[in-house]
């Protein structure tokens, strides 16, 4: 007799997707810098940002409620329409 | 009076015997006189050779046979009347038969039915209603280990975990009334509608009983509530999981612990509610270490931190009671807590006394720099509380002793103070601030008789900003 055992698991198949081919330049590119409201990210963001414009990107700044939830479907919906392009990192 | 899916029986009167059964053999000779089938459940040959072996117990499960002999009228397919063991008079009434059994003696009680086995109703409810749970069918090959492929597959927690078998989880499901395909809640990270089908699967891999399953279910539904926020308690590099504190008579019902080594191992009922709801959080939830969860250093705690409160004695109202539920009421409050620590102090004998020593030592929750950012849980010992009733002080005076302890100078707590960097800003030198906000602390009334001795247990970030504690009513 064939044994089996019950999933306990989601049942859930991860999607894969492509990435985008990257920029060949930064000239002209929308970039989403997120501050996950984390004390002093915005030092660093700030310097980010600088750069940035300096390689001739446009930056637009955003900011989550609370770093100790995602961010807002509205807050991704946004950056997600108003950028070319997001820097995404992990960081504490 | 019969499951779904029942063999319909044949129209007349059908009578289901076995003849391990006295009373099945005293009444054997009667049945030729009236019975349209008699199903055996035992022995194919009896009572005689016309009988039906129910081999399968298949007829007995499927309609409810609980004793033998029953006798049961059908009409048109369907039971109109039933009866059990031998009483006289209603075999008489039954049949029509005016004489019957004019030598047995009026009463005969009738024996437990096969299919009400104790070893044999898993069984028999994974045979018969086991296509009714819908969860994937994991295969095992001749030669897999079960125990391995639930490591192998990723679904343990570092511990073994017992293997969910159709009959295990159908049994586990006899402990709730909900139905098996009910949402219960959506589990962060993943945001997956969980069932209670999948709770059950959880809560028999973590050891569960099944009158645990609904202490279980409110657990999970406390964890997952935007309050709770245990995509962020997963997240956060800090220490912290699901404290799980429960409360009311249910808890002593189902054998929880809330005495000696009540925060320790030993105990089935504290230790698998606990786990379960860290296995849903991992298996269904997706919240994983190294994945969504990226704690510096975790605590012993994830695995499982689940204790009931001491009310039987405790000189204090219960936690639930304090966040506004009946004494009367099951509950579960979960907080996002790092493990416990310990307070010492065995000279004390005056509540004041020992509110100072509470006072010193939870100023130094997580450093005796940060204020206002955390909550904590005070257990309060029964040795410390006798201290404590004696003067007087009831819950609200104990906390409120706290409070005006926990005013902090902002000399002591500006960047620098004390020869650590941390702190506060310069511009509050000048300022008094409280260790804790006014609900920050969490009383509970745990522990064994002996040592003057209580435990502390440090929160995460707080608020809505962060986690708040979450008190929800277990229900059948």
């Amino acid at each position: 007799m064939t044994r089996t055992l019950l999933d306990p698991s989601s049942e859930r198949t991860v999607l894969q997707r492509e990435r985008l081919a990257r920029p060949s330049s930064l000239e002209g590119q929308v970039v989403g810098l997120l501050d996950i409201s984390k004390p002093r990210g915005d030092v660093f963001l700030d310097r980010l940002e600088e750069l940035l414009i300096g390689a001739g990107a446009r930056v637009l700044r955003y900011k989550k409620p609370t770093f100790t939830k995602p961010a807002p479907v509205d807050l991704r919906h946004e950056i997600a329409t108003q950028c070319t392009l997001v820097i995404e990192a992990l960081a504490d | 009076m019969s499951q779904p899916g029942a063999p319909t029986l044949p129209d007349g009167l059908v009578v289901v015997v076995k003849r391990e059964c006295e009373t099945c053999r005293m009444v054997a000779p009667l049945l030729g006189r009236f019975a349209t089938a008699v199903y055996t459940q035992d022995d194919a040959q009896f009572p005689d050779a016309d009988a039906i072996h129910d081999a399968d117990l298949s007829v007995s499960w499927h309609h409810d046979i609980e004793t033998v002999p029953t006798v049961i009228r059908v009409v048109h397919g369907v039971e109109v009347e039933r009866i059990v063991g031998w009483v006289r008079d209603q075999w008489r009434a039954i049949t029509g038969v005016a004489d019957l059994g004019d030598d047995l003696p009026p009463f005969r009680p009738g024996c437990g039915s096969l299919s009400v086995d104790p070893d044999m109703t898993d069984a028999l409810r994974a045979a018969f209603s086991g296509h009714t749970l819908k969860s994937r069918r994991l295969e095992l090959a001749d030669l897999d280990d079960e125990m391995e492929l639930m490591f192998d597959r990723g679904f343990t927690d570092g511990l073994p975990v017992v293997p969910p078998t159709d009959a295990r989880v159908l049994r586990m499901l006899e402990g709730t009334t909900r139905a098996p395909q009910d949402i219960v809640a959506i589990v962060p990270p993943d945001l997956v509608e969980v069932t209670i089908e999948k709770i059950a699967i959880n809560a028999v891999m973590a050891g569960c009983k099944p009158e645990y399953l609904p202490w279980v279910i409110a657990a999970l539904e406390a964890v997952c509530t935007d309050a709770f926020n245990i995509h962020g308690v997963l997240a956060t590099t800090m220490p912290v999981g699901p404290v799980i504190i429960c409360n009311g008579p249910g808890t002593r019902a189902i054998g929880m612990n809330s005495e000696g080594n009540a925060l320790g191992q030993g105990n089935r009922a504290n230790l698998t509610i606990g786990r379960a709801v860290q296995l849903i959080v991992r298996n269904v939830g997706g919240g994983r270490p190294g994945e969504v969860d990226r704690a510096t250093h975790g605590n012993p705690g994830k695995i499982s931190f689940c204790f009931a409160e001491r009310e039987h004695d405790s000189p204090f109202s219960s936690l639930a009671v304090s966040r506004g539920f009946s004494p009367a009421a099951n509950t579960v409050t979960v907080f996002a807590g790092e493990g416990p620590r310990c307070i010492v102090d065995q000279k004390a004998r005056t509540a004041a006394e020992l509110a100072n020593v509470f006072a010193a030592c939870l100023r130094t929750l997580h450093s005796p720099k940060l204020v206002l950012a955390f909550d904590a849980v005070l257990v309060v010992g029964p040795e410390h509380a006798r201290v404590l009733a004696d003067d007087g002080w009831d819950r609200d005076r104990l906390i409120s002793e706290l409070h005006a302890r926990l005013q902090m100078p902002g000399t002591e707590l500006v960047h620098g103070a004390l020869g650590i960097a941390d702190g506060v800003p310069a511009h509050l030198r000048d300022v008094t601030l409280p260790k804790f906000r006014p609900d920050g602390i969490l009383l509970v009334h745990a522990g064994g008789s002996a040592g003057l001795f209580s435990a502390m247990i440090g929160g995460w970030a707080n608020g809505e900003m962060g986690s708040q504690p979450v008190t929800k009513e277990v229900l059948p």
